[in-house]
């Protein structure tokens, strides 16, 4: 049996005077995972611990196998879109698409073809040679989805991607996750407080209930 | 007094209080613009010294911005970035050479350069007191405490989320600061710039006693200010001054039509 694609062990994790103690879940390999809480419940917190951008202070984070939590963020393979996209300013969608390609090393005209099939995945072809100033709350998650799968990451974490869209960027942002679910087979692991990215999209549920993760 | 009645004598006082120090410097423009003749200040601005020392000036100037931008940045972001023990004192520290009185600072300067320490730097690299490098030593000083609060503001107005993205897309340390955080602080780096070059025109006092005033050799402009008068030439100390007012004008100017409004 192939190990969980994510896995916390017992992990206590602090945000200021906020705490999380002893949480434990997995997702297996392919899984559309969302962890389902109020606002104030500490997802983005767990969000961060995994990635690497909080520390715990016990217990273990295991990615395919491999214990992580002692690992720098670039090393963790993780992708990650924050909640409002987190676009670097300066660079155009191709650039930023592409970044995650050279810094493993590929020629920058090979990690710009590769960026070209992630936008088309996606559907933000049109927008590659523009800045992210002007950006819809749509296109800049769909650009920031696209980014975070240039990692080719072992698990994609989103932090309420859908957050701030209206109904109809909504309903495309679905279209482009699961298509990327599909195509992609990516283990995703999305957090969110709205009972409609559950229905839309998971096929494994956990609910964040009284600082403890529960499955459905 | 009715309520139009106080509103009106709060508009008259404010305008006025304000009207009354706008009057005072456009009155002080005026006085040093009209002291002297536009051919008399050509004249005066044409002369072999007071041209060597706006070069002197030019060339210090822009090397002190080059050094303040080159402790700023990092030490902005590191301010702006992070909390450690000491952080508060190292913040004070920073600041220590804004409020300073001037000639404070260029004592301090020439009791460092003059110790055993300071001598033996002197003796064994490069002379500092009172040659060219004291001029822009005690710019820098003062340049670089401005250039360090330009630059923690521009760096505490950039979102870390960003740079957390970076970092967790592969980037180390160093690339999420020089290909993401970097290139988002450019205005803030050509404001920090502008700031120190212009502090380091205006000053006088820390390269008067650092420095010295010897014609020819550490003289720039403030100072040909300073000789000039006490020569009682004050139609060449105005010409210099006006041409300080111009290049502090034109700063302002540039600072505004690049958007960097907020910063002075």
């Amino acid at each position: 049996m192939p190990p969980a694609a994510l896995n916390l062990l017992d992990v206590t994790v602090r945000s200021g005077s906020f705490r999380l103690e002893h949480l434990g879940f997995e997702v297996e390999p392919g899984a559309y995972a969302v962890l389902q809480g109020a606002s104030g419940s500490g997802k983005t917190t767990i969000l961060e611990a995994i990635c690497g951008l909080r520390s715990i202070d016990s217990g273990e984070i295991v990615i395919r196998g491999a214990r992580v939590d002692h690992l720098p963020p670039a090393h963790r393979g993780i992708g990650y879109v924050p909640q409002d996209g987190a676009l670097f300013p300066t660079m155009t969608a191709l650039r930023q698409i592409a970044l995650p390609f050279e810094l493993r090393g590929h020629g920058r005209a090979e990690a710009e073809r590769r960026a070209w099939e992630l936008a088309a995945m996606v559907g933000v072809e049109h927008l590659l040679a523009r800045r992210p100033r002007g950006f819809s709350g749509g296109e800049r998650q769909r650009v920031a989805i696209a980014r975070a799968l240039a990692r080719e990451p072992d698990v994609l974490v989103m932090d309420e991607p859908m957050g701030a869209l209206d109904d109809a960027m909504r309903s495309r942002v679905v279209e482009s996750l699961q298509g990327v679910h599909r195509h992609s087979g990516v283990t995703v692991l999305h957090v969110t407080h709205d009972a409609r990215d559950v229905s839309d999209l998971a096929n494994r549920v956990l609910r964040l209930e009284g600082g403890a993760v529960r499955p459905d | 007094m009715s309520r139009w009645g106080h509103d009106r004598l709060f508009f008259i006082t404010t305008t006025g209080l304000a009207g009354s120090y706008l009057l005072l410097i456009l009155a002080l423009l005026v006085a040093g613009a009209t002291f002297t003749t536009p051919s008399a200040i050509f004249e005066a601005l044409s002369s072999g010294p007071i041209r060597a020392s706006a070069a002197l000036s030019l060339i210090t100037c822009t090397i002190a911005t080059m050094l303040a931008l080159w402790v700023a940045v990092p030490a902005g972001y590191l301010l702006a970035r992070y909390d450690f023990p000491g952080k508060a004192l190292l913040d004070v520290v920073f600041d220590v050479p804004i409020v300073l009185p001037p000639l404070v600072v260029g004592l301090f300067l020439l009791i460092l350069f003059e110790s055993a320490a300071g001598r033996f730097l002197q003796d064994h690299l490069l002379t500092v007191t009172h040659a060219v490098p004291a001029v822009i030593l005690a710019q820098f000083c003062v340049a670089t405490a401005f250039a360090v609060r330009a630059m923690r503001i521009t760096f505490e107005q950039l979102d870390p989320r960003v740079e957390e993205v970076a970092l967790v897309l592969g980037c180390s340390r160093w690339q999420a600061f020089h290909r993401v955080t970097l290139p988002q602080a450019g205005r803030g780096v050509l404001a920090a710039a502008t700031l120190a070059w212009a502090r380091s025109l205006g000053e006088f006092g820390p390269i008067l006693v650092f420095a010295g005033a010897t014609r020819g050799r550490t003289e720039v402009l403030p100072t040909t200010i300073f000789l000039e008068w006490s020569v009682g030439d004050l139609g060449a100390a105005v010409a210099v001054s006006l041409l300080l007012v111009g290049l502090a004008v034109a700063v302002l100017l540039a600072t505004r039509l690049l958007g960097l409004r907020g910063w002075f």
